[in-house]
């Protein structure tokens, strides 16, 4: 068997798993969405925009939300999990590779965050009235997506490593995951009230950069004034992501491990 | 053709010397058995044999390849049975078995092989619902699921019912029989003696004695024991030769219904050799 279509099975017994597991699933896909309802109702700021209201606003950022917390935190805890119930274990004494286990798993996050992001688009329409884009912009939305949801899984790969155990493992990956959506424009907008040095640190990080580019895929064109540079910086959000792929996947390739070290 | 060759095997964990120069050879075919108490080594030398972990020194040859930077036709070739695993809780018995077949060149079908280790009944339940001894025959099964050439098979009935014992025993002499070869740790004495070819003793990550089960410790060449009762009275000797003490007792017209001539179980063998390396 190749090591693609390894991979593809391995995906599919990935979904299956987590499908039958109810408190993963519940908690997956219904948080970012309560999220979003609760932070669409309470604030009810006005932008220069005319049509464009606070919930439309969280409808866009909430999506980086939710790739985040779903491609990171479901492939840092699975990998930890996998590690410690034997399941990499099993896997190593078999023929299967490293390639097509990540390959399943990637596939896992990918049907996940799609499942979130239309949830999150449907709430965003359907409950608050957003208007959804024309062609081109889902074509910025397509790779923006796909940018994201590498960069996130991979570094919630790679941050498995330091991860000891995986009863921990949700409480320890929602630290970076929740504190970066105060300071990169999804919990507090425009990201311009913060301290100039706050959005520095921000601007390192790939969260600001994913939720700036959904703005600019649901929002109209005049909400660019709101962002930290007064542009939407398209060039700049495909470097940043690409950069942090990069590192996520050079990290991984150094951390990787089969087996927990020797005692 | 040897399956297993090794040299001077070492292994520690921090400063803690575990594997303490062991040398093992299996043949092609052969059943063999590695016996010894918790923490002798046996864990740590199959999972090194296994490419599980890497070692400190010494040499390894399994199914002639180095199992430390093996690849995965080499894995195709052998089977693992772990010990403590937990994975698949959400999946059935047959979808798992099922997908580990996939990985394999020639698998055996999953139907198959979920009959071998008997858990028919079982293959349409979650496997976070089977009973300690149904796991490990699911692990079994993975096991031997890519008709693997060589065995590894880690404390394989631990939590097995007696009569899930002798079936799984039944399965691992038909699997010798077709020329599997066999490496298998275990506590019990009566499985080394039922299933080994030849067996060794592990005591404080080294071997202390080797040989055929009946012949270990010099163990066919130890004294009887004759015992019998006469007039009521329990009677006992040891004797090199049992023989021309038996027929004295005839010739002496004694009454023989209760004579039992024994030698050393290989239990009282085991422990005097481990309890000798403390």
């Amino acid at each position: 068997m190749s090591t693609l279509s390894l991979g593809v099975s391995r995906g599919h017994v990935e979904l299956l798993q987590f499908l039958r597991d109810r408190t993963a699933m519940v908690f997956t896909f219904a948080f970012p969405v309560m999220l979003l309802l609760l932070f669409g109702t309470i604030f009810s700021d006005s932008y220069d925009q005319p049509g464009v209201t606070a919930a439309h606003v969280f409808s866009a950022s909430m999506l980086a939300y939710g790739i985040l917390t779903t491609a990171f935190v479901t492939m840092g805890s699975g990998l930890a999990m996998d590690r410690e119930d034997g399941t990499l274990k099993r896997l190593h004494g078999t023929p299967i590779s490293a390639t097509s286990y990540v390959l399943g798993k990637l596939l896992l996050v990918l049907a996940l965050v799609v499942a979130e992001a239309v949830l999150l688009i449907a709430v965003g329409t359907l409950v608050f009235d957003m208007s959804l884009p024309d062609a081109s912009h889902w074509l910025a939305f397509v790779w923006i997506f796909l940018l994201s949801v590498t960069s996130s899984s991979l570094l919630g790969m790679a941050v498995s490593a330091i991860v000891k155990h995986a009863r921990t493992a949700g409480a320890i990956l929602n630290v970076p995951v929740v504190a970066l959506q105060f300071i990169s424009g999804v919990f507090i907008y425009p990201v311009i009230q913060l301290p100039s040095w706050l959005i520095t640190v921000s601007s390192i990080f790939p969260v600001k950069w994913m939720a700036q580019g959904f703005r600019y895929v649901f929002l109209p064109d005049g909400m660019r004034v709101n962002e930290a540079a007064g542009q939407w910086e398209l060039g700049r959000i495909a470097l940043v992501l690409g950069a942090w792929c990069v590192v996520g996947l050079v990290l991984c390739l150094v951390t990787f491990r089969w087996t927990r070290p020797d005692k | 053709m040897t399956a297993i060759e090794v040299r001077g095997l070492r292994k520690a964990y921090k400063n803690h010397e575990v594997v303490r120069g062991i040398d093992l050879d299996v043949a092609r075919g052969e059943v063999f058995a590695l016996l010894g108490p918790n923490g002798a080594g046996k864990t740590t030398t199959t999972e090194i044999l296994e490419g599980h972990r890497f070692r400190d020194g010494g040499e390894a040859r399994v199914l002639g390849v180095d199992p430390g930077t093996a690849g995965t036709e080499w894995r195709a070739r052998i089977g693992i049975v772990l010990q403590d695993t937990d994975d698949a809780a959400d999946l059935t018995v047959r979808e798992m078995v099922q997908h580990v077949a996939g990985f394999y060149p020639k698998p055996r079908p999953a139907d198959e092989v979920i009959g071998l280790v008997g858990l028919e009944e079982k293959s349409r339940s979650r496997i976070r619902t089977l009973s300690g001894g149904q796991r490990r025959r699911m692990d079994v099964a993975l096991g031997i699921v890519g008709r693997p050439e060589l065995l590894f098979l880690d404390e394989p009935t631990t939590g097995f019912d007696p009569e899930a014992r002798r079936h799984f025993w039944d399965l691992i002499r038909t699997l010798a029989a077709e020329g599997t070869t066999i490496l298998l740790t275990t506590h019990y004495l009566d499985e080394a003696e039922a299933l080994a070819d030849r067996l060794a003793v592990l005591a404080a990550g080294r071997i202390v004695a080797e040989g055929t089960p009946a012949a270990l410790g010099g163990r066919s060449s130890a004294g009887a024991t004759v015992s019998w009762r006469e007039d009521g009275v329990l009677r006992s000797e040891e004797v090199p030769d049992p023989t021309p003490l038996i027929r004295k007792l005839v010739a002496a017209e004694t009454d023989l219904s209760t004579l039992t001539v024994s030698r050393p179980t290989l239990e009282d063998t085991y422990l005097n050799l481990i309890g000798a390396h403390r």
